[in-house]
Order: structure tokens, then sequence, then C-alpha cells
């Protein structure tokens, strides 16, 4: 998905407006001219101005506004991506109550199948690979991974 | 010195450290093996695991996986087209033609022998010029830092493909990502957004496995391209006729090693960008410039051996200033800190052991890459018909996990998805992603040096270029910041005046 550099320019302008607009709140440190804004406010008003330059660049390029990649008018290739993110997502959010096999196994799954693995070879694996990795990390490396909704089993 | 190498030489030569090195080469190699998959992802990767193991061992893995990486990258460019890493791009065409032509084990071998010698050499630079370097160190105050900095800086954005204002802007995004958190001169909380983990500041873990992996996984799962194919299943004896080449091309071999280094230690430049580069002077320089592309293997031996050498190379100023020379020195630099061992020239006075340390594990990683690569490249075959499609998803768990892993949170996972996507979309526009990493990595650094010498000299910014090594990076750093302005202004005076009158 290839944005015109305008629209690029523009959103990384907004984020340095932002970043000025939040430094103007910092507190002065009393008899120095430098705070804590000094830093993050240069480096903002630098790439307020590289921002410009990117937003004249993209005007005078003339490209459209948003050019679509290839994947994104591929049904199968959107999906793919929206179930890897959606994956990270649903760690995010689940990860705590549901804990991390059942967890891992849904992402797995779910990847899986969009990838065209054989559904016969997928469900064995999406189980397994969890399991394993919750061993190496959980017993080798102690960290806790979540149990969730299953009792602690090892 | 000699009592520090004989603790440095107990430090690696430990059952616990040699088995870590093994078991990190092997997966350097098989990362590098699979296309899609990087040198950087395989320390992106490697770093959960290294931050359960003491310094040494930590590194040695990095050092390890990267050096094997790098040169299995050769493998499935020979056979498929495919480079397994960015390193190995820019003759992935010639080993390819090499394959059509029947000589596999010709183009294989030497990727393997010269990327070993490069790697060495690149070793035997860093071993000679680090510590001198630091004595030179020593002398920095904060002026010099922050223009040491500033040079890397320029350097990340400066020497690469991409669009110079892109490269500019992901640094400064990088820098702006630094400043999130406490941990700066004044000890004031900025832009945590009211969330509690963002005290700390943006856990570099995490961000990496997003930036360097996560965003690998995404541009998989969108990838286009048929299945790969591969040219050849018969591959012979790799390690025939090496010495032949040897005799034949001595010096693209030695140039390319040192020009290899050289753009090593330049920061922002890694492996890439020496293949490239080395390639491009193999072919100027050559007798037969006429044959490169139809399969001809003097470039492959220039380039082979410069992006091994770069790999060594970008480990100097990583070590003596704490200035990353590429994006996994980068990486490195996070792991040496989270160890308490805050690269600098101090580390040469207090723990000298452990910088020998690091020159051994150099040195052994090139030379077991000869017998394990040669085993690579027989079961190359097998690994390269691994399925992707459950290769990458199984490495996206490990990703959870490892991100998870640093402090135990979920934000972590959640840090991993945003700097994931935000990588993989800046990436599809033309933004480089090495940039924002060294800013992230450096941006601290910076603040404190700028802050610090901004304090010491009353506001006074004439101080910054008095005291004469000061001046002398001030220059530097401004040739290179103006150099591509300058080179423009040229062109478009000198075009203008030779332009024929049309119209």
């Amino acid at each position: 998905m290839r944005f015109n550099d305008a629209v690029l320019g523009a959103v990384f302008l907004a984020l340095s407006i932002a970043v000025l607009v939040t430094i103007q709140a910092f507190p002065k440190i009393p008899g120095q001219s430098i705070g804590p804004g000094a830093f993050p406010g240069l480096i903002a008003v630098i790439l307020a101005g590289c921002s410009l330059a990117l937003i004249w660049r993209g005007f005078r390029n003339k490209t459209p506004l948003v050019a679509m990649g290839a994947w994104l008018s591929s049904p199968r290739h959107v999906q793919n991506f929206l179930i890897a993110v959606g994956g990270l997502v649903f760690y995010v959010v689940a990860a705590d109550s549901l804990g991390f096999l059942p967890c891992g196994a849904i992402i797995l799954a779910a990847l899986f199948l969009t990838l065209r693995v054989r559904p016969a070879l997928a469900i064995p694996l999406a189980l397994v690979l969890p399991v394993v990795i919750h061993l190496i990390f959980y017993k080798l490396l102690r960290v806790p991974l979540p149990w969730g909704v299953l009792p602690v089993l090892w | 010195m000699v009592a520090a190498y004989a603790q440095a030489f107990a430090l690696v030569f430990d059952p616990y450290v040699l088995t870590v090195i093994f078991c990190s080469a092997l997966f350097g190699l098989f990362v590098g093996c699979v296309p899609g998959l990087t040198a950087t992802m395989a320390t992106a990767l490697l770093v959960p695991i290294t931050f359960f193991m003491p310094p040494v061992p930590a590194i040695a893995a990095i050092v390890t996986a990267t050096a094997m990486a790098i040169f299995s990258g050769d493998i499935p460019g020979a056979l498929l087209r495919i480079p397994g890493t960015p390193a190995s791009a820019a003759y992935t065409d010639e080993a390819y033609a090499m394959t059509k032509k029947g000589q596999a084990e010709v183009a294989l071998g030497a990727g393997l022998v010269f990327s070993a010698i490069g790697g060495l050499f690149g070793t035997a630079v860093m071993i000679t010029s680090a510590p001198a370097l630091a004595e030179i160190a020593l002398k920095f105050s904060d002026y010099e830092y922050f223009w040491m900095v500033v040079l890397g800086l320029a350097g990340a954005v400066f020497i690469g493909n991409a669009s110079i204002l892109k490269a500019s802007m992901s640094l400064l995004l990088g820098l702006l990502v630094a400043c999130i958190g406490l941990d700066n001169p004044a000890g004031y909380p900025r832009f945590d957004m009211g969330i509690t983990e963002l005290k700390g500041g943006v856990s570099l873990i995490p961000m990496m496995v997003g930036m360097f992996a996560v965003s690998e996984i995404l541009r998989f799962v969108v990838h286009m391209e048929p299945p790969l194919k591969l040219a050849t299943e018969k591959i012979g004896n790799v390690f025939k006729g090496m010495w032949g080449l040897l005799v034949k091309y001595p010096w693209p071999l030695v140039r390319g090693s040192a020009l290899g280094t050289v753009i090593g230690i330049q920061p922002g430049s890694g492996a890439d960008m020496a293949a490239w580069m080395s390639y491009a002077m193999a072919k100027k320089f050559s007798k037969e410039p006429e044959k490169f592309g139809t399969g001809h293997v003097e470039g492959i031996v220039e380039a082979g051996a410069a992006n091994n050498s770069a790999l060594a190379g970008a480990w100097i100023p990583a070590l003596v200033f704490g200035i990353p020379g590429d994006s996994i020195t980068a990486i490195a630099i996070g792991v040496l800190y989270l160890k308490g061992l805050n690269p600098g020239p101090t580390l040469f006075i207090n723990n000298p052991q452990n910088i020998y340390a690091i020159f051994l594990v150099f040195i052994l990683a090139n030379l077991i890459m000869l017998p394990l690569g040669w085993l690579t490249i027989k079961a190359a075959k097998n690994v390269l018909r691994l399925p992707r499609n459950i290769l990458m998803p199984t490495i996206l768990l490990f990703c959870i996990v490892g991100s998870f892993a640093i402090n135990n949170t979920v934000f972590g996972v959640l840090l991993t998805l945003v700097f994931g996507v935000l990588a993989f979309v800046l990436e599809e526009n033309g933004f480089p992603v090495a940039p924002a990493i060294l800013g992230v990595v450096l941006g601290q650094m910076m603040e404190e040096n700028f802050i610090k010498s901004m304090i010491k000299s009353d506001g006074d910014v004439t101080a910054f270029v008095t005291r004469p090594i000061a001046g002398f990076l001030a220059v530097s750093t401004f040739i290179i910041l103006f150099w591509p302005v300058g080179a423009w202004l040229w062109r478009r005076y000198f075009s203008r005046r030779n332009m024929p009158i049309t119209g």
C-alpha cells in the first residue's frame, strides 16, 4: 500500500506538531535555558521541516493519494494480513485470561489454515508447537507464560 | 594483556559457551538459508533468549549466528535466485547463472571459503584497531561524543539506497521514540501517554522483534510470488578448486575484505551495502568485466568476502564508542547495555577479557563456518523444501513469547505489534527501517551529550567546535551532510550548461 508522499508528510507533520504542543507543558528548569523539552523540540522542528519537503514533493509527483499494492486487491492476501495482525491483537487481549497454550494454538491454527497448510497437518502442529515453545520458555528459561484457563500442568 | 587473553580463553572455551556457539551457528545457517529470514531477524529472535545468558555467551550467540547467516544467504541465491539475506542480493544473479552453467559447487564454495576469509580479515582489523581507537576515545568529552553520534547518524542516512529525505525522517522518528519515558537528563516522564509501562521508555527488544521479525512475517503473508523452484539438485565438492581461485584472485579478495571492513565501520551501512559496492568495484577493476553477470566467479569472491568482513567492521565503532555500525550491532549494543557491559573505551580498560573474548568468538565463528557451512550446503535441498507457510506462523509465536519474556507483560507483545506494523508500512512506502533503529539506540546518548555540553558551555554553541577533535568531527559531519546537496547543485549546474537547447 503506497501512499502519496504528501499524505505521509502530513502524518509526520501532525506528529511533529503534537510533540511541539506536548512539550509546552513540560516544566522549565530554573536558571537554565534547556529543560526536558529542548531535545524533542529540536527533533520535532527538523522533522516538521522534512515533512514539509515531503509534502511538496508529493504534490509535484502527482501520484494517486493511495496506490493499492497488488496484495490489497487479492482477498486471500488481505485475509492473511488481517489474521497475522489479528493474531497478535488477540494475544494481547486474551493471553492473561485464556492462557498461552490455547491462545498459541488458536493463532497458529488460524494462520496455518489461511496460508493453505493441509488441515490434517495444520491442526496437530497447532496443538503441539505451542506446547514445545511453552516447555522451552517456561521450563528452560523460566518465563512465566500465563496458564489462563488451564491448571498449572508442569 | 596476556592475563586478560588467558581469561578470555577460559571464558570462550567453556563447554556452555561452546554449546551456545554451536547451536547459534546452526540457527544462523538455517535462518540465512531460508529466503525471507534475514541476519537481522536472526539477531532479533535470538535476543530474547540471550537475555537469560551471561554476557559472553550472549554476545557469542549473536556474533556466530549473524556471521553464519550472512554466508548461508548465498545458498538460496545460487539455487533459487532468491537471496537468503539482503547481503547476498548483490551477486545472486551471478551465482544463479553459475548454477545454470552447472557450477553450483564453485559458486557456493567461493561464497563459503571467501566469506570465512573476509570475516577473518575484518576480525584482524578489529583486533588491531579497536584497542588503539579506545585509547583515543578515552580523551573524548561530551562535545566529541555528541559529534560522534551525529556523524554516525548522518552516515546512517546518507549511505544507502533509500531517499535521503525519507531516511532522515525515519531517523528522526527513531530519535523521538528514544525520548519517550523517564530516562532523560531532567528525569521528567515524557510522552508516556499515561501508560505506566512507557514510563521506563520503549523496551528495545520488543521493538526490534517487531521491526525486524514481525514486519518480515507480514511481508511474507502478503507476498504474491509463485512457489520456489530449485535450479539444481546436484552439488559437487564445494572445496574443489578453491585454492586455484585464491591464487587467481588475491587482489579482489583483499580489496573486498578491506572495503567491506571500512563500510562496516561506517555507521548505518552494513553487509548488504558492502556487497553491492565491492561487486561494482570487482567489475570495474576486473580484467574481464564483460564476463560479469554471465556466471563469473570473480565478483562472488570479492563481494562474498566483503559482506562478512563488514560484519566484523561494524563491531569496531560499536565496542569502542557504543555507536552501532549496522542494525545488527544496534541490537547487540542494546544487549550489551542490558548485561551491564556498557560499550565504550572504559570497557577496554575495566573488562578487557570480555572484549578479547568477543575477538576470539569472531575467529572461532569464521573457522567453524567452513565445516558447518559445508554441511548446510549438503542439506540445502531439504532446508529449502521446508514449507515456509509452517515456518512463518511458528516464528510469529516465537516473537510473541520473546517480546513477552523481557518484562513478563503483554505490553511487550503490544509494542511488537505496533512496531511490526509500523515498520511494514514504512518499508512499503520507501522509508528504510535501519536509521530508525539507530535513532532509538543512539537517541539517549545524543541527548545526554547535547544537554551536558550545552550546560557546560552555558548555552554557547561555539564550544561544540573549538576543541580540536570536536572541530575535526564537526567538519567531517558537515561534509557528509552537505555532500549530497553540493553534488546535486553541481550536477544541476553542469547539466543546465551542457543541456542541448531544444524547443
